[in-house]
């Protein structure tokens, strides 16, 4: 499907002056796509230079519209030496390559320079006219819909979702390349930029294939991150969820959706045959997953390719496969793909079978990974670390094992493990009402590992001996690198995926990946919560009517998820369970941590809070493994300590859930920093927390034991204090029923670990300092001591503030549309002198507990407000640095409907996902009627053309007053949730994702780190902005500054930073005009119906 | 543990009112902090003092990379940058006042070239009014920044003024009486003329501008508003007839003292000064061919003019009834032929003399 862009240079306005004898500039325009180039006139002398130039037009294939960025770049002329930069406009068209997303990119852009920054505006207009090509072995996916956002958008509905996709892709990166000795900083920074654009478009267009070969429409919570390996080069690397989504074509009714379906397959630019079995697969009944499970297979398939993705379907565990209905996938397709597949089922075997070479001294593969659920910690660890050669075997018969057993669990069948997803991870964090049927807890997984040079032959490194590289390179189709990368995650997706297998889950929900990288130690990190889902949203409808039908009627309202999907009786760990404290029939944990954001049906006592574990490790400098290797040999007791933070703070809160966890583990020179930040709430369903006990190790001295009381004391009061703060008040519950309410003494938290090192034994770690009372902390040292100092020291938020790292706080409904989003940066030095763990401790908890305290002064005017999506991110740029980046959004709520009660919320969700549930049954009749029949408009270019139109008309209506003079620039709102509150997305225009430097080389006259950073960031929204609005858009959803990266040389009077945000442009019409568009909409809908409610916009 | 970065950074720009207020002010970062912690804040808010010199900080920060932007005020609503609701832009630019100034620092330096040499003089002026410094430079800063746009602007000053720094109406025509008096280079500064206020002086500008300038006669001119309109001024010379010829000043005297008799509560006084009024208005008049003459004007009024008349205890009602008579009696006298140039003259100086008379 080649493509012409077209390209029309407008003007400029507040350009800088490049002569300083006349005090003007003399401005041209290069517009550059791919290896053409264009240019406007000359426009002299003027500041403000109207070009006004022709349509520029690029013949161009999809591929390269969906890789490249078109590239303007404004220069003054210069008759005598060489033309001079002004700077440059990166603008990604892949927007205009959908579809239902913009139709036209038109707007003022900063003029970006990477050593000056902004430099006036230009004002572009770009459109793209595609043409239909059916050619099937095209490399492009023109039409995949991405979307950051980690729930359905908000304007959409999931037919399917299909599951995980992935893909990495790398390159050499040119900051290190020997040409970078000897061009200017600007060309170093300007190739940078431009090869990550690339890299990112690549890697969309690469997980678009997937997501159609998985006959798929659009990606969901796609999180695309770059790991800056420095020498060994630059890691691109994406994940998301796969899905088919249907628009909602009204935003008030439904009805018009008879008429959309069949206007949405076409486009989906791969269907040449708009195939109404791909969704349902003729019986005239719309019961359940029946109808979606046939079909798809067939086209499926057949299309599978080199991916090493699976393109397939839930797997199961064992014991629901035992019902009546077997597989019902035919068997030849499959065949077409099983070598393929059979072909990575060797790979893992024999790479997990692999002997030690025996010469090798030491094995630089360090793995160590600890992963917890709950009160659990599973940890699978150490392919070898340090000492390395010998213990290998056990270790490997055991991952062998594990495998086999997976593969086994896999229904046995060759045709069915071709057709299973191989991971089966969803990166949303919200549901659809019903999907997730019980939550296990978190799973998470770490690898260490040692970077390497690109295309060095010597990677071998890697592997540590000769047979691994040839295995490796039997395994890679075209470059060595990604396969060694892919390889690395894989191994640790597997980890996740037999974590969540453990607790009886067949889905991990919630997932994302996460790196940290110093010098040449990088820790890959994966987390998730293990899940049960409802397989109806699934396209494979494998699990059995009557199991579906037994969960259909025992999900009681609001804890279902909360009940436990493992066995009872056979527990794969220890933990306390009592009857659900909502429905009183099935067994709940006495605590449940999880990644997702809390469904919306849950019942919740109170408020939430921001919940934060705070560490930090010293470690000795040290060279390549052995530096690995003491980072391995620490992570588990990271891990172990944030956990103990993690459950010690929720019980301090009163609380007994934790929603959003997300523990990041940093790495510097010298020492290892950990955070965890989660959402603690009440939840309804489960047993109320145990107080926290302090006992002392020399009962005897009495003073201490006064001393003893009295911190037990303090801590009843504070317990008591929060309970009141948070408005936690369970109703009482009869003991009849329940059993006591208070756990009974028991061991509480273990952690398991299989320790590859020095003896073969697995010890099990007691997490829970000792077996006494319901949570005891012990207090034998000054260590002890201050950990219970630090529990009390956190100071809850000054009154009318709330905090949480979820989407929305649990007890408050009634949002008002005043919203701030912001980021704040601190870098702290540490004094260098004689640092100790717990100084260190210190320094890190009062960064956090300052940087929170200053956010809630900033925004005192908000009151009450929320902080929402409240995000931390650690890192170590140096030595004794310590930098902190927060990106959250404050919220106003209004308090006077503050106290409605959650019940009617609950109710309210609860309707919503009833008839929700209806629509979703009705839905394959629906289609299956209509899309036949009806074809009103020829293939994809038509619909584009038609669809233009309405939208490109209110594009330029909204747009024709900015350029005249007097008006202001157009509010674009921002903010890290997926929903904008008081108001409604009418439409997605497409995904925000970009990537800036900024150099300086007078850093003191931008006044210092501070002044360069904040006129960075500050440079970068407005970036962000601008492209919004200049797709037509008023706000960014699900915003998110994924790297910022800060180096500094005060020196050399030096500073550099890199950032890379993404987000979801969206159109919003605030609910009250909203109001006014939907009742005028039935006329209005009489035409193509996909139409009403954005020509609003 | 030291701070080494420290930022916010809101996609609507934040704003505090009062941070903002401290530094157009001119107060530095710690200054500005103790007069926070002086306001109380601490208390109402339960902060440290960390937390509030970070903010003040990073507000300073803020107002700084603002500044630029401020300097051309429609720059600001075209702006990408930072994102501030058009409300807050306006109140940024006036109502909070980077365009403000004070009224102590104003009267200092109205009528005084605005080169380097005055902005040496203004630590002089800053320890003189108690203004900061920094506080004193912006507001001269301002003064020459929109002295130098509008100077050689076709069209209304306070229209120009309006158009390009987006001020109220009000502040644009204080604005346009300090570029009209910096231009012209009156004299405000003496001893005798310290009891004038700016209102004083801005409102005989407004005056001037209106009547006495290029602009006033045709709206086509380049600097129409700025400049005095000299063929006006040479015109002058002509009414000093009205005090070189004897006949001519005493048929002007008697009309005016037949007109206010029994009127006046002074009217012996005024009898008697007539002549040496009469003569000092003309002879302002007609010395207004030379700039330097011009620069004194102010100074000219109030010692031949204001200062007799108010040792003469002579009321305002008086001295209204006295300007009215005087300038209509010219209208009578039938051997004086520049009616319309003494009515352009003699209105507006009225207008001015009225608004000088005071203690």
């Amino acid at each position: 499907m080649p493509g012409k862009l077209k390209v029309k240079i407008v003007a400029g306005r507040h350009l800088p002056v490049m002569d300083r004898a006349s005090d003007l500039t003399d401005a041209f325009v290069e517009v550059k796509f791919g290896n053409t180039t264009f240019k406007t006139d000359v426009y002299l002398k003027s500041l403000n230079p109207q070009w006004n130039s022709e349509w520029f037009k690029f013949e161009v294939d999809d591929e390269d519209l969906q890789d490249e960025p078109l590239q303007i770049t404004v220069l003054d002329h210069d008759t005598y030496s060489a033309n001079d930069a002004i700077g440059k406009v990166y603008i990604d068209i892949d927007p205009l390559l959908y579809s239902e997303a913009a139709t036209v990119i038109s707007g003022w852009f900063p003029i970006y320079d990477t050593i000056h920054g902004i430099r006036g505006e230009i004002n572009v207009v770009v459109k793209v006219d595609l043409f239909n090509d059916l050619n099937r072995f095209r490399q492009s996916s023109c039409g995949v819909k991405f979307f950051c956002t980690t729930s359905i958008p908000k304007c959409y509905r999931a037919v399917i979702i299909h599951g995980f996709v992935e893909e990495l892709v790398v390159n050499e990166d040119p900051e290190y390349q020997w040409i970078d000795r000897i061009r200017t900083p600007r060309a170093s920074n300007e190739a940078r930029q431009r090869l990550i654009s690339l890299m990112s478009g690549e890697l969309q267009r690469k997980i678009g294939l997937k997501v159609l070969e998985m006959r798929g429409n659009a990606v969901v919570g796609y999180l695309q991150c770059f790991d800056l390996e420095g020498e060994s080069g630059l890691v691109v690397r994406a994940i998301g969820t796969a899905c088919t989504l249907d628009k909602l074509s009204s935003p008030a009714a439904f009805l018009p959706a008879c008429n959309s379906p069949s206007k949405e397959m076409k486009e989906i630019p791969f269907n040449e045959d708009p195939n109404p079995n791909t969704h349902s697969s003729g019986p005239s009944t719309p019961l359940k997953n029946q109808t979606y499970s046939f079909s798809p297979s067939k086209s499926y398939s057949r299309q599978s390719s080199s991916s090493d993705t699976d393109l397939s379907l839930t797997p199961k565990t064992a014991p629901y496969l035992q019902g009546p209905r077997i597989y019902l996938c035919p068997s030849s397709p499959s065949l077409s793909c099983g070598s393929l597949h059979l072909k990575k089922s060797c790979l893992l075997l024999s790479e997990s079978s692999l002997p030690p070479h025996p010469s090798s001294p030491v094995s630089p593969v360090l793995r160590k990974s600890v992963s917890f659920s709950e009160e659990l910690f599973l940890a699978a660890s150490g392919m070898g670390s340090g000492s390395a050669g010998k213990e290998g075997g056990p270790f490997k018969a055991l991952l062998r094992q594990q495998t086999q057993s997976a593969l086994e669990q896999r229904g046995g069948s060759p045709h069915r493990f071709c057709r299973r997803r191989e991971f089966p991870f969803f990166t949303l964090t919200a549901f659809p009402p019903g999907f997730l049927v019980h939550v296990g807890g978190v799973v998470s997984a770490r690898s260490v590992k040692l970077l390497d040079r690109i295309h060095n032959p010597a990677f071998v490194g890697i592997m540590g001996n000769t047979r691994s590289y040839k295995l490796l390179d039997w395994n890679s189709f075209n470059s060595d690198e990604p396969e060694t990368r892919d390889a690395w995650w894989a191994e640790i997706r597997q980890e996740i995926k037999s974590h969540a297998k453990a607790l009886g889950c067949h889905a991990v929900v919630g997932y994302s990946e996460s790196t940290s990288i110093c010098e040449e130690v990088c820790i890959l990190s994966a987390s998730g919560t293990a899940a049960v889902l409802n397989p109806r949203f699934l396209q494979d409808g494998t699990v059995e009517g009557c199991l579906e039908q037994r969960l259909e009627e025992n999900l009681p309202a609001g804890c279902g998820f909360c009940h436990i999907p493992y066995d009872e009786l056979n527990m794969p760990f220890p933990a306390h369970l009592t009857y659900c404290y909502n429905c009183r029939k099935q067994k709940v944990p006495d605590v449940l941590f999880t990644t997702i954001d809390l469904p919306i049906d849950a019942t919740v006592i109170g408020k939430g809070c921001l919940i934060q574990a705070r560490l930090c490790r010293l470690k000795k400098k040290a060279q390549a493994e052995a530096n690995a290797t003491a980072i391995s040999n620490l992570l588990p007791f990271m891990e172990y300590e944030v956990h103990t933070q993690l459950m010690n703070k929720l019980k301090l809160k009163g609380m007994n859930a934790l929603f959003g966890l997300r523990i990041q583990i940093t790495v510097g020179e010298n020492m290892l920093m950990g955070l965890a930040s989660a959402t603690g709430v009440y939840l309804a369903a489960l047993p109320t927390p145990g107080g926290i006990q302090i006992a002392g190790k020399t009962p005897n001295d009495g003073s201490y034991e006064q001393h003893i009381s009295h911190m037990q004391k303090k801590i009843n009061d504070t317990i008591a204090k929060n309970k009141e703060l948070y408005e936690i008040n369970p109703p009482e519950v009869s003991e009849e029923i329940i059993g006591s309410p208070i756990p009974e003494p028991r061991q509480r938290s273990r952690l398991l670990r299989s320790q590859s090192e020095s003896s073969d034994e697995v010890t099990e770690l007691d997490l829970s300092h000792g077996k006494k009372d319901a949570f005891v902390l012990e207090i034998d040292d000054t260590d002890a001591m201050e950990d219970v100092h630090s529990l009390l020291t956190d100071v809850p938020p000054p009154s009318g503030f709330y905090s949480c790292n979820t989407e929305i706080m649990p007890g408050i409904n009634n949002w008002t549309s005043e919203i701030q989003m912001f980021t704040s940066v601190r870098v702290i030095r540490l004094s260098s002198l004689n640092l100790t763990n717990q100084a260190l401790n210190k320094n890190f908890n009062d960064l956090c507990e300052n940087l929170l305290k200053s956010l809630y002064f900033k925004l005192r005017s908000m009151i009450p407000c929320c902080l929402c999506h409240v995000n931390f991110t650690v890192s170590l740029p140096e030595d004794e640095l310590i930098q902190v980046t927060v990106t959250a959004v404050a919220i106003t709520f209004d308090k006077n409907q503050a106290l409605q009660t959650t019940k009617t919320h609950v109710e309210k969700s609860l309707q919503r996902a009833s008839t929700d549930n209806e629509e979703l049954l009705q839905f394959p009749l629906e289609l299956c009627s209509d899309s036949l029949p009806s074809h009103p408009f020829p293939p994809a270019k038509a619909v584009t053309v038609e669809k233009a139109s309405p939208m490109g008309e209110g594009n330029f209506r909204n747009r024709s007053a900015p350029p005249c003079a007097n008006s202001t620039v157009g509010v674009v709102k921002m903010t890290p949730l997926s929903f904008i509150p008081g108001a409604k997305i009418t439409k997605y225009l497409g995904i925000i994702n970009m990537f800036f430097i900024r150099e300086t080389t007078s850093l003191r006259e931008e006044g210092g780190v501070s002044g360069f950073l904040h006129a960075f960031i500050a440079e970068v929204f407005a970036m962000v902005r601008a492209h919004v609005a200049a797709l037509g858009g008023n706000a960014v959803v699900s915003y998110i500054m994924k790297q910022c990266v800060f180096m500094e040389n005060p020196n050399k009077n030096q500073a550099q930073c890199l950032i890379n945000v993404s987000g979801d442009a969206v159109v919003f019409v605030r609910e009250s005009e909203l109001e006014v568009v939907s009742t005028q909409q039935p006329t209005a809908n009489c035409q193509p119906s996909c139409t009403g409610g954005e020509v609003t916009t | 543990m030291t701070s080494e970065l420290d930022i916010f950074v809101g996609n609507t720009t934040l704003i505090d009112e009062d941070v903002y207020r401290l530094w157009l002010d001119g107060y530095s970062v710690s200054d500005a902090v103790a007069l926070r912690v002086r306001s109380g804040i601490l208390e109402q808010t339960g902060a440290t003092a960390a937390v509030l010199q970070s903010d003040t900080m990073d507000h300073y920060r803020t107002f700084h990379m603002l500044e630029r932007l401020l300097h051309a005020p429609p720059k600001l609503l075209h702006q990408l940058i930072f994102q501030i609701p058009p409300s807050r832009q306006a109140l940024l630019i006036e109502r909070w006042g980077y365009y403000a100034f004070d009224e102590a620092f104003v009267r200092e330096v109205l009528g005084k070239k605005l080169s380097k040499g005055t902005k040496k003089d203004l630590d002089d002026i800053s320890t003189k009014t108690g203004i900061t410094l920094k506080s004193c430079r912006r507001q001269f800063d301002n003064f020459k920044r929109v002295f130098k746009v509008v100077e050689e602007m076709r069209g209304s000053l306070v229209d120009n003024i309006q158009q390009h720094f987006l001020l109220s109406d009000r502040l644009a025509r204080d604005y346009a009486a300090i570029v009209f008096f910096a231009n012209n280079r009156f004299e405000t500064g003496k001893k005798k003329l310290q009891y004038l206020s700016f209102g004083d002086f801005a409102f005989c500008a407004e005056l001037m501008i209106q009547n006495w300038t290029l602009g006033a006669v045709d709206s086509q001119v380049d600097d129409m508003d700025v400049d005095l309109d000299k063929e006006f001024l040479q015109d002058l010379k002509e009414l000093k007839m009205l005090v070189a010829d004897k006949d001519l000043l005493d048929l002007h005297k008697s009309l005016v003292c037949t007109a206010l008799r029994g009127k006046l509560g002074v009217f012996s006084e005024m009898e008697a000064n007539f002549k040496n009024l009469s003569r000092g208005l003309v002879n302002v008049a007609a010395k207004l061919t030379h700039n330097k003459d011009v620069r004194d004007l102010f100074v000219d009024l109030v010692e031949k003019f204001v200062e007799p008349c108010r040792s003469d205890h002579w009321p305002l009602n008086d001295v209204r009834l006295f300007l009215n008579q005087y300038s209509a009696s010219v209208h009578s006298l039938d051997g004086f032929r520049h009616q319309a140039l003494w009515d352009r003259y003699m209105g507006t100086l009225r207008g001015c003399l009225l608004r000088l008379y005071h203690d």
